[in-house]
Formats: structure tokens, sequence, C-alpha cells
């Protein structure tokens, strides 16, 4: 062990502690997502603006989770900080009982990689990689030998039946197999979240549901998955539905009310 | 990521620009290729000057006395050219005396030479030969061996017997397909009658030794050097570096009493040893090693601007795959490291590259010019390590502008 992992092994075990503590959170390794009143502020030019003004927002484990709202309401900026990309100008994060608000670059990067799948709209896969390479990726980052990642990297293309395209590469495939490709790299780490930003953005209605399938077998076998989308009829796929409006939850329901508000406001 | 895993995906993306890598790497490429050829050149002559022309021309464990030095050991100023015009010659006389004073075990010989043309009674004229009047012992000091016939006695050279023994290219010039034993070679009109010649022994800076006669000091071959105006030298073979130095001391002693040099007095004569002629050599060696570094560094210094430009280019461009890395788990130190082993792997490919062309290049000087040249194993190694620190360098900023890229900008950039 580096003396970089023990750092993280280290404060790991002291926040454990600590989290297990926070007024409002059940005191339960359940949790994979707290989030206690982060905010983000951007300076664009002098002007600050509040993307996000105190988001409380707590997933369990197992959850499918779609988060909507219409754009400038800060799904991104809060797909951002809760994939680590970015950190809160204010406000706490735990992921998986760690508090990662407060981490510097190599460690949120850690956290990337072990933590989290991403799945993009514009699927970003390396173009000059073959799916199998593309789906290696995490793997080579997180110090897995060659023999072993390339095996993983297999299974993980198998899970989502592109055993026989590993030796494509992304131009040579359909878009529902790129993020296909997308999303096994995303779950070869075995992530705590997956977290899909957009994820049938660029694909036909027939793809997107294709794709959803894949979603909702991944939560029915026991994987967490975070959905950003601005299409209700994405986010219906979801067990719950997060509404943002101007960088606040303006509601947090179950599918079944979702879709009862959703028929309403249609009728 | 494993440097095994680095090396590899910079050699794809190499494959995957080849002419782009290729503009690349010229910069360093013909740094180290003229690199290699100076150093092999330098090493060639230094190879050639150190273990050829010292044994050949000086002889091992010997030094010869002379006016001023044969070897001049870089710009020797009016004021010093005009004092060794004013010293006294040495003459045979200084050469009897030198002998009468030496240590037991020490050989000696006297020689004095020019260029002359010979003639027989097969070639009237063709090239010049260096013609050395000598006394017997010159022979073994010169550890100069026969290919037929014999060298001449101490009676012969005491007599002034008209013998001669000639180089192996001027007998073939002046015997061509005759056996030259027992034949006459004419020298400014004298015949002398040749009883040996001597091992085919190379030229040295494209002198060669082939082309030399060689007859007894007291023959009438002392009209062709002209001996009476002084000898070029006196050799003196020591058994032994301590016997030299005896001989060096006894030698002087006798040469500043015949001089009658006071105390005071810095000697007007010259021992010069093998050492002493190797030092202007090593004199000029170092400038060459000099000009040998600093004309390639000067390619290197553009080849990694070239490569630290095309690294940032490189950064640029796939700014989008870097954000790709970044979000999958890649910090910056993984980030840094794949673009700076990018940059060392392109450089050394440029490296050795230039090492080959430099080989080519240094066989081609060798098969067209007279100059020697032998590739040196250090400019080898020299030539990749340079070629790594040039990459890494010239891929430090490079590198550093991407691993410090906000991935979520590189995400979103096209």
């Amino acid at each position: 062990m580096s003396p970089v992992e023990q750092d993280v092994a280290m404060s790991t075990t002291a926040e454990r502690k600590v989290v297990t503590g926070v007024p409002g959170v059940a005191p339960s390794s359940d949790w994979v997502i707290v989030t206690r009143g982060i905010t983000r502020d951007y300076d664009m030019g002098g002007e600050v603006v509040h993307a996000l003004r105190g988001v409380e927002l707590a997933v369990r484990r197992n959850e499918y989770v779609a988060i909507m709202g219409p754009s400038g309401s800060g799904k991104s900026t809060l797909m951002n900080l809760i994939g680590c990309l970015d950190t809160p100008s204010a406000g706490e994060y735990w992921l998986n009982g760690v508090l990662v608000s407060r981490m510097a670059d190599d460690e949120l990067a850690r956290v990337r990689n072990r933590e989290i799948g991403f799945v993009f709209q514009t699927f970003n896969l390396l173009p000059r990689a073959s799916a199998l390479h593309n789906v290696e990726l995490p793997l080579v980052y997180a110090g897995v030998s060659s023999a072993e990642r390339k095996e993983r990297a297999r299974e993980a293309l198998t899970r989502v039946q592109l055993g026989d395209r590993m030796d494509h590469r992304p131009n040579e495939l359909s878009g529902g197999q790129r993020q296909r490709v997308a999303i096994a790299r995303a779950l070869v780490n075995r992530p705590a979240i997956l977290l899909a930003d957009e994820p049938t953005g660029n694909l036909d209605s027939t793809t997107s549901e294709e794709i959803m399938r894949v979603f909702e077998e991944l939560a029915s076998s026991g994987q967490t998955v975070i959905m950003v989308t601005h299409e209700p009829d994405i986010a219906q796929h979801a067990r719950r539905v997060v509404v943002l409006r101007d960088g606040r939850i303006s509601s947090d329901e179950t599918r079944e009310t979702f879709l009862a508000s959703l028929n309403s406001a249609r009728a | 990521m494993s440097l095994l895993d680095a090396v590899r995906l910079a050699l794809t993306q190499i494959r995957v620009q080849k002419l782009k890598s290729f503009f690349t790497l010229l910069g360093v490429t013909i740094g180290v290729m003229f690199l290699i050829a100076v150093v092999s050149i330098v090493n060639g002559m230094s190879k050639y000057v150190e273990e050829d022309f010292a044994a050949k021309f000086l002889g091992v464990n010997t030094f010869t006395l002379r006016r001023f030095p044969n070897f001049q050991n870089g710009n020797v100023t009016e004021a010093t050219w005009r004092e060794w015009q004013r010293r006294p010659q040495i003459t045979s006389e200084d050469a009897e005396a030198v002998r009468a004073a030496l240590p037991t075990g020490t050989h000696w010989a006297i020689q004095d030479s020019r260029y002359a043309t010979p003639s027989s009674s097969y070639r009237n004229s063709g090239p010049q030969a260096r013609v050395s009047a000598v006394s017997a012992d010159y022979f073994l000091i010169k550890n100069l061996d026969l290919e037929r016939g014999r060298v001449f006695t101490e009676q012969e050279e005491q007599i002034g017997a008209p013998v001669i023994v000639l180089g192996s290219e001027t007998a073939e010039t002046y015997f061509p397909n005759v056996d030259p034993l027992g034949k006459d070679l004419r020298l400014e009109g004298l015949p002398f009658r040749v009883i040996g010649v001597l091992k085919k022994q190379g030229s040295t800076f494209g002198i060669s030794l082939d082309r030399q006669a060689i007859g007894p000091f007291h023959s009438d071959l002392r009209r062709v050097t002209h001996a009476r105006m002084g000898l070029d030298g006196v050799l003196v073979q020591g058994s032994d570096v301590g016997n030299l130095q005896d001989a060096q001391e006894s030698t002087r002693e006798v040469m500043r009493r015949r001089h009658h040099l006071r105390p005071s007095d810095p000697d007007n004569f010259m021992m010069e040893t093998s050492d002493s002629a190797l030092g202007a050599w090593q004199t000029i060696k170092q400038f060459l090693v000099i000009g040998g570094i600093v004309l390639p560094l000067i390619g290197l210094v553009v080849g990694a601007i070239v490569i630290m430009n095309i690294m940032l280019v490189a950064v640029a461009d796939r700014t989008r795959e870097i954000g790709i890395r970044k979000a999958l788990g890649a910090r910056r130190r993984d980030i840094m490291w794949q673009f700076l082993v990018e940059s060392a792997t392109l450089s050394v490919f440029g490296a050795i590259l230039g090492i080959a062309l430099g080989f080519g290049l240094s066989l081609l000087i060798k098969s067209v010019t007279p100059l020697p040249s032998s590739v040196a194993l250090w400019s080898v190694i020299v030539s990749v390590v340079l070629g790594a620190g040039v990459g890494i360098i010239a891929g430090i900023y490079p590198a550093s502008r991407a691993s410090r890229l906000d991935p979520i900008l590189a995400l979103r950039s096209e």
C-alpha cells in the first residue's frame, strides 16, 4: 500500500465515524449519497451565478433515481458534484460514508475511479481504441494487471451483450452499441453508483428503450443508478424522481406520484 | 498507469500519426545523427592517433631529441617561433656525446629525414618517399617489421654501405612486378641496393607510412637528407619508464653542457615523447569534441522546441480524451505521465533514427574521405539518454497543462 493509499484509507475510517453522527441522516451504510446544504457558485466575470442554492439529497443503496429539471435548473452542476468532477462552494457531500466535498483533485480522481461509473450523452469513448480497451480504461487507473483487466472488461462487455463486438472501434458500432460499451465501462470497476447524464439524448426512441431496459436490469440486480435527464418519458423509468428548479429541489417523489402529477399536468 | 502501458499508448499515438511524428522527430534525429557522426570521427582519429600514430611515428618508451617540437601543442606565438629558429642545430657530434652518456639498457638511433623522389630502371619518377638516414637500432626502436630481405647491420652503417630498406608502397611503385631485392634504387642520382622491404603499415592522416626509404646514416644518403645542416633528431628508447627518465636526465645534462647553458637558462632543445606529442592531440580532440557536442545540441534544442509545440497541439487536440480519462479516474500524475512518456518515446524514437543515420554517415565518411571513423558506444548511450531527456524536458510544460485541465470543461470540448 502506497503512502497515498494509506492516507485515503485512514481518512476513510476516520470520516465514517463522523457521518454516523450527522443529525437527520440514518447512521447506516445504506446511504450511498448524502448531501447537506450544498451550494455551487460560479464567478462569471465578476457576476456570481448561484447554480445550486442548498441541495439536500440522500440516496440509499439500490435506488434508481432520476434527476430532472429544465435547463438552468442546476442539474448538470449537481451531476458534476455527485460525480466528484467538481466540489461544492459550501455544504457537505458524503459518498458511501466518506466526506468527499473537501477532497483535493487526486483524491477525487481516486473516488471517481472506485465509486462512480459515468455514462454520458455523447458516449465519450476513446475513438481510436477498441471497445475492449475503452472498457479496460478505468481498471488501468485502478492499477489492475493487464490480464485481469482484459478478463473483467470482457465480462462487462458480455454483460451488455457486446461479447462479439469487443475488437470494434466506436466508429464501427451503432449509437446503442456505443452507449452499451460506455455502460460496460461504467460498470467494470463495480462502482457504488452508476451516474448517467442524458444517456438517451443522442439515441432514437427504439434504441433509447433498449438502453432503458439495460438500466432497468442493472437496477433490479442491485446497482444504484442515478440518471440526469430533462425528458419525463425517460425519467419515468426510474423509481424515484427528483425535480430541480432554480438550484433547489422542488419535488422528490416516487415514480407513481410522479406519473400521477405528470398525467394530471397533461390533462 | 504502468510504464509499459504508457509506452504502448505512446507507440499507438505515433503509429496513428506517422507523418506528423516523423517531422516532430526531425530535429532530434538530425542532432543525434551529427552527434554520432562527429563523435565517431573524433573517436576514430583518437584511436588512430593514440594506438597507431604514437607507436608508429614515435615508438613506445621513446623520446626524440630535437631542436623544437615536431608536434606543436596549440598555437605557437611569433616570439616562440623565433626563439626556436635561433636554437643551435642538433649535430652528429651531439648525438655521439648523448650516446656516450646514456645508461645501459637503452637503444639509440640517429634519424635524419627528407622527402625525395626516387627512381629505378623500372620507373623514372613517381610519388615522393620519406628518405631517412638512420643508425642501425632505428628499426628496433620503431618496431619496423620486414616483409622480405633484411635490415642493414651496424658494420654496414659504420662503413656507410650503399644499401636501402623500402616501405612496401615505394617498393611496389618503383619495382612493379619484380623482386626489388638486389636491385638499385636511385636517389638524387646515387644508387642504393635494396636489401629489405618493410611490412605494410597503412597511413596516418593521409600520410602513407609505406612510402619510405631507410638507409645507413654514414652512407651517401646523408647527401640526400643534408645531414650536415643538423639532424632531425636522436631517438632514444628506454627498457622501461624509469630507464627512459634516466636517459632523459643524462641527455639533458649532456645537451645543456654542450650548448653552454647557465643553470638559469631554459633548455634550448626538445625531448619529445609520445606523451608530449599526444598532448597536442588531446588539445585538438577537446575542441573537436566540444564542437561535436555543441552543434548537435543546437539540433536537439530545435528538436525540443518542435516537440514541445507538437505536444501542446496534441494536448489541445485531445482535450476531450483527457477529460474522459480524468472522469474515469486518471489523476494529474497519470495524465502528466502519459504525455511525458509519449514525448520521451517520440524523442527516443528520433534518437534511434538519428543513431542509425549517424552510423551510416560515419561509414560514408570513412569510405569517401581519408578520415578514420569508429562509432563510440558511449555516444550511442548518450544519444538515447539525450533523446529521452529532450523529450521529457520538452514534454513537461505540455504535460503539466494537460494534467491541470478541468475535467468538466475538457469533457465539453469538441
